[in-house]
């Protein structure tokens, strides 16, 4: 897999002594230049490829091949296969083939599987719902050239810096049911008036999305304000021009044209609601009420349990949601670049 | 650094060579994490050292090692090359820790996830070693330091102890006495109700908790023979007298402190502390949440009381941590002279010296240094005519933390829907316990 002299260039021939007969494609002034001088001096123009050039071009192509080869598509392919067996991790030997025994067992008796589920897609409704609008305001708000702007874009940017673990640890302070804030503002730390914002089922998966909102938001506030920017300002003139108010300008004008905005928006929600994890596992572990497939997936296969066939196969089921969902995106954006 | 070892010294540096020699780096970033994931110190065949992969990664029982160690190198003149890993770390990494080059010697512990590695081939039988340590220890460590195949595997080292702890200033206060059966126990709770305590402490965010309440009301209830089949896979999750186990903890529960499942052991912890709960029942490694002298005095505990007259109080559920040899070590004389060490009492008390939360596994061990909870905890230990581990280490890991954890959560916060809960742990386990 290591540099092969033609990757990445039709010219790669051209450097190497004894094929410097073979003319370059393009420019027949090159048929008549003396040779010596062609392989002394690469000139500006010609971008002739030494065999240094090659081998970083290979390097450089090769290498996240490799890694993207090794890393994505063989394990992906690997744990498609091992869903099908059972495997407690200890030598290949102990690997044996079960056909659809996982799924089978994965749907009929696993008390926490549909309960993830419906977590998950629970997870991308209220996102959608919630995080969403409010970000889209935000960030219209801030368009707006009020003062202090930039100091309220940091403020509502800066859940979005830290890290999902880090936002599930102060999470689950506010939330602790005897010295959190919540339950200290409002008195219910006492016995008789608990209210269990991390334990309850009722609760809990609403208190982790609270928490999930309030990064959400300022991550879609970004995006949006992004967008808004790249709105022509002729648009807004012509709008008001015609008589329309605010809302109208907004309706009708702007946010239609911020059609590709709203295309990254929905992508970037789908795929945060099929990998939330780090929120959940270090805010409770995912217990009763918060049960998400990624956190499945772990508790089956880190750790001592290593039942890493039963939780490939919940990582398969993982796997083709993902697929449902990005295919058609895929072949809807490709089929309109293609009409473009 | 990075480009230099790809070959010829490097000429002027212009962007291609740059970009070549971060593409290096990426290389070799990428594979020293893959390098370093195999573990091990990578210390060759040396006669004179001993690598040992320690999971005593909190201060205490860190240094206290350290100190036995020193007495062994002191003693024999063989060092040994400590690799300490954090304690949940090493534990979840154990599987391919084992498989990959591990250390000489390994923490881990007694019972059913011993025999585990064992019967895989991954640790090596020390019987040598119990020969002459043999006499250092009670008839219940011995059996928990064999494999299932009846080799020794383990040299055990200290003992925690699970019990009802309780802060003897506040019994004394309300004039509580110490149940000793189930009606005392049940009355005790509705008369700390009334007086305006929480009677039990009980915090299960963290799922295991709930696990060492189970083991108490079943071994009670049915026995140290049952419960041993129940943890084997043996006997079944409907059994009436699962149920019954399960009735009677239903019976307490209102009496436990409300929002368990989002509480976490250390917070439980708290409210013993505080005198806001009567008592509290856990490890007696709660004591390290006794951070203030006078307080870690006045802790004290009772053993679990009685259920059924025919078991009486005769269990007592003390997981117990040791070495164990892993399955080819690099320097196996010195290794065995390192175990045969950490099995007499002297290493033992250098030990339970620093770390008085704990008890010696050896009944030769000197106690006369004990604290008075230390010397309560030993006395009951050795009284027990059974010895369990804990639910997570007498019985499979993946059972216990991907079945029994959520389900026992789920009983905690509605003890109602017992039956199909029970059903359903039924269910599960038969897959488990069907895959090798």
């Amino acid at each position: 897999m290591t540099a092969t002299p033609n990757t990445g260039t039709g010219t790669g021939t051209t450097s190497t002594p004894g094929t410097a007969a073979v003319p370059p494609p393009g420019n027949p002034k090159n048929v008549t230049t003396d040779q010596a001088k062609r392989l002394r001096a690469p000139l500006g123009h010609r971008r002739l490829l030494t065999r240094r050039d090659r081998v970083t071009l290979g390097l450089m192509a090769g290498v996240p091949t490799i890694l993207h080869v090794a890393l994505v598509w063989v394990t992906a392919l690997a744990s498609i296969a091992l869903a099908f067996t059972t495997w407690d991790g200890i030598g290949f030997d102990s690997i044996k083939w079960v056909g659809l025994d996982n799924f089978k067992e994965l749907f009929t008796n696993n008390p926490q599987f549909w309960p993830a589920v419906e977590h998950n897609v629970v997870w991308f409704v209220v996102l959608i719902l919630i995080p969403t609008p409010l970000g889209l305001f935000l960030a219209v708000q801030l368009d707006k050239k009020i003062r202090f702007s930039k100091v309220y874009q940091t403020a509502f940017f800066l859940p979005v810096v830290l890290s999902m673990a880090v936002i599930g640890f102060v999470w689950q302070l506010v939330y602790n049911p005897d010295t959190g804030l919540i339950n200290n503002l409002i008195g219910a730390n006492e016995p008789g008036h608990y209210i269990d914002w991390i334990g309850d089922p009722d609760l809990n998966l609403w208190s982790v999305l609270i928490a999930a909102s309030w990064r959400h938001t300022g991550y879609m506030m970004i995006l949006y304000l992004a967008g808004l920017k790249g709105v022509d300002p002729a648009l807004r003139e012509a709008s008001s021009l015609d008589g329309a108010n605010e809302w109208q300008t907004f309706r009708n004008v702007i946010f239609p044209t911020l059609r590709p905005t709203n295309t990254v928006v929905l992508v970037v929600t789908i795929i945060e609601a099929l990998r939330a994890f780090d929120l959940v596992f270090v805010f409770n572990k995912g217990a009763e009420g918060t049960e998400l497939l990624s956190i499945l997936v772990t508790n089956n296969i880190i750790g001592e349990s290593s039942r890493i066939g039963y939780g490939s196969a919940i990582a398969v089921v993982l796997l083709v949601i993902s697929l449902a969902v990005i295919i058609p995106y895929l072949i809807a954006t490709f089929r309109k670049e293609r009409r473009a | 650094m990075h480009s230099s070892s790809l070959g010829r010294p490097m000429p002027a540096a212009s962007r291609r060579t740059v970009l070549r020699g971060i593409g290096g780096a990426a290389v070799l970033g990428a594979g020293i994490p893959l390098l370093s994931a195999c573990g091990g110190s990578g210390t060759a065949a040396d006669p004179k050292t001993v690598s040992l992969g320690s999971n005593a990664s909190d201060a205490v029982p860190k240094k206290a090692f350290a100190e036995i160690y020193a007495a062994f190198t002191k003693q024999s003149g063989i060092t040994v090359d400590v690799n300490t890993k954090d304690h949940n770390t090493f534990q979840e990494q154990i599987n391919s820790y084992l498989q990959g080059t591990p250390d000489d010697v390994f923490n881990w512990f007694a019972g059913y996830r011993m025999q585990f590695f064992a019967a895989k081939k991954l640790a090596t039988p020390i019987d040598d070693v119990w020969q002459k340590i043999g006499g250092n220890f009670p008839e219940a460590m011995k059996a928990l330091s064999k494999g299932a195949d009846g080799k020794y595997y383990f040299v055990p080292i200290s003992t925690s102890l699970w019990g009802v702890f309780y802060r003897k200033s506040v019994f004394q206060q309300y004039g509580y006495e110490v149940p000793t059966t189930w009606d005392q126990l049940v009355a005790l709770c509705k008369q700390m109700k009334k007086d305006g305590l929480v009677p039990f402490a009980f915090g299960d965010k963290d799922a295991w908790p709930a696990l060492g309440t189970f083991d108490q009301i079943n071994f009670r209830t049915n026995g140290y023979d049952f419960h041993v089949e129940l943890m084997a896979g043996k006997a079944s999750w409907t059994d009436a007298k699962v149920r019954t186990a399960f009735d009677h903890w239903a019976e307490i529960l209102p009496y436990h402190q409300e929002g368990a499942v989002g509480r976490t052991w250390q917070d439980a912890a708290q409210t013993l502390i505080s005198k806001k709960a009567g008592m509290y029942l856990f490890g007696s490694f709660v004591a390290q949440q006794f951070t203030n002298k006078a307080d870690l005095d006045d802790l004290d505990f009772f053993a679990f009381p009685e259920i059924n007259s025919a078991y009486g109080q005769d269990t007592v559920e003390a997981p117990t941590d040791g070495f164990m040899l892993s399955k080819a070590p690099k320097n196996k004389a010195g290794a065995l002279k390192l175990l045969e060490f950490l099995g007499t009492p002297e290493a033992e008390q250098i030990y339970l010296k620093s770390d008085p939360s704990l008890v010696a596994a050896s009944n030769k061990a000197d106690t006369s240094s004990y604290t008075a909870l230390q010397k309560k905890a030993y006395e009951t230990i050795s009284g027990a005519k059974h010895l369990t581990q804990f639910m997570d280490r007498d019985s499979r890991p993946d059972f216990t933390s991907t079945v029994m954890q959520p389900a026992l959560q789920k009983f905690v916060r509605d003890p109602k829907g017992v039956d199909s809960l029970l059903a359903s742990i039924e269910r599960q386990k038969k897959t488990i316990f069907a895959s090798a």
